[in-house]
């Protein structure tokens, strides 16, 4: 690693204030960015934690109904503490192994928009509201491509909002040595109709399946999507499998997904 | 460098560290507890695993100032008063949950977080907690059977396969 000055401020005030400094980041629980730093991928000058922050811990209900978690608040958290809306803490319980649950958080996730990560997933099939310091960011608008999202130099998330939805699912196929996601569907039925926001897929990251979305929200049944295929050619491909396969797992995995919601 | 204080099994411990020194160096290489094992470096293999304010966190990917304040459990201070093994160390001794032992400290210190949050897991439960903590000697069976009888449970059934 390249050495770096590091900061623990305790306000989002005081965060971005400490993020105006050149080639300043954010840093939230690490467990990508720590990594990526020992292979020298970056050479920030300063890393800002955003775990002494306590505005940006917990999890609540909003006055809408709405799963509220703070942007630093970690997976185990979230594993334990979202019981409102049970397929999201589902979807945390099973992110990476415990210890890096105990430290990885919500908006770490979200602003590195792995395109295997599960969170994304969630996010996108809730059509969550991304939270930053400035202003309220819809989901279908912040994830735009692989490690690519609608945040500005210096922007963090501070909340991130999931709408409850009557049912929901996610089904991840895990990549057994990194433990990402090698295709993830998560579902999320609301009165206006069906979500499907699929992950670890996609050369461009996250993304909804309109067709399955369409289908399923008129009919919410795992043979609403025999007959839909997502073509391979943008997928993935690598040794973990190709882009085939893992468009034919979109399908596998979003009727699995259909047929677990609860 | 910056100074940086935290518990560590209890006592006082600070030093000087970079902003990139991580918790994992700054045990072993100014502490000198090299009992936290570094084994993949790259936050797969779980040999680093220490509690941190009580939870299970991997020091290989975390950085020291991270710590600064907290409460840092490592596999040193795992041993009763007396010194002798604790029941979780004992059960893997007595049920061969190690073969080299590299894994080991690891192993341990994710098996008492465990049995922290879930004193009576299943067989299931442990393997999925254990999904962070690589062994490549024992094919995990005696690990898990020793975790199950540090619980208390019957490992009769296990002991079986």
């Amino acid at each position: 690693m390249y050495n770096f000055e590091f900061e623990k401020p305790g306000s989002v005030a005081d965060a971005i204030a400490a993020l105006g400094t050149e080639d300043a980041q954010a840093l939230g629980g690490g467990q990508t960015l720590i990594p990526t730093l020992k292979q020298r991928l970056a050479q920030p000058s300063k890393l800002v934690s955003l775990k002494g922050i306590a505005e940006m811990q917990g999890v609540c209900t909003g006055d809408d109904g709405a799963i509220c978690i703070g942007g630093a608040t970690n997976h185990a958290t979230v594993a334990s503490e979202a019981g409102g809306y049970p397929a999201l803490a589902a979807t945390a319980a099973h992110i990476g192994d415990p210890a890096v649950r105990n430290r990885g958080t919500i908006g770490g996730s979200l602003a590195n928009n792995d395109p295997s990560a599960c969170y994304p997933a969630a996010a996108l099939g809730s059509g969550a509201t991304i939270v930053t310091n400035t202003r309220e960011i819809a989901a279908d608008d912040y994830f735009q491509g692989m490690f690519t999202t609608a945040l500005d130099e210096g922007e963090i998330i501070t909340e991130v909002r999931f709408p409850v939805p009557e049912k929901a699912n996610y089904q991840k196929f895990v990549q057994p040595a990194s433990r990402f996601a090698l295709v993830g569907v998560f579902i999320a039925k609301y009165a206006d109709g069906v979500r499907v926001a699929i992950t670890g897929a996609s050369n461009d990251g996250v993304f909804r399946w309109a067709e399955a979305e369409a289908a399923l929200s008129s009919n919410f049944s795992p043979d609403a999507i025999d007959g839909l295929s997502l073509s391979g050619d943008d997928m993935i491909s690598d040794l973990h499998g190709t882009g085939d396969y893992r468009a034919h797992l979109c399908g596998v995995m979003t009727k699995r997904a259909v047929a677990a919601a609860a | 460098m910056a100074q940086v204080s935290m518990t560590v099994n209890g006592k006082a411990a600070s030093g000087e560290v970079e902003g990139r020194t991580l918790l994992s160096s700054f045990l072993r290489d100014q502490l000198m507890l090299t009992g936290t094992h570094v084994g993949c470096d790259t936050s797969q293999c779980g040999a680093c695993v220490v509690h941190v304010d009580g939870q299970a966190v991997k020091a290989c990917t975390m950085l020291a100032m991270e710590a600064d304040g907290a409460d840092v459990a490592t596999i040193e201070g795992q041993a009763n008063a007396d010194g002798s093994l604790n029941v979780i160390q004992q059960a893997f001794q007595d049920h061969h949950g190690l073969q080299c032992g590299f894994c080991t400290p690891g192993m341990v210190m994710s098996a008492a977080a465990l049995l922290k949050e879930n004193p009576k897991p299943s067989e299931q439960e442990v393997r999925e907690y254990l999904e962070g903590n690589i062994c490549r000697c024992t094919g995990y069976h005696n690990i898990v059977k020793a975790i199950m009888a540090a619980s208390g449970q019957d490992v009769t059934a296990i002991a079986a396969e």
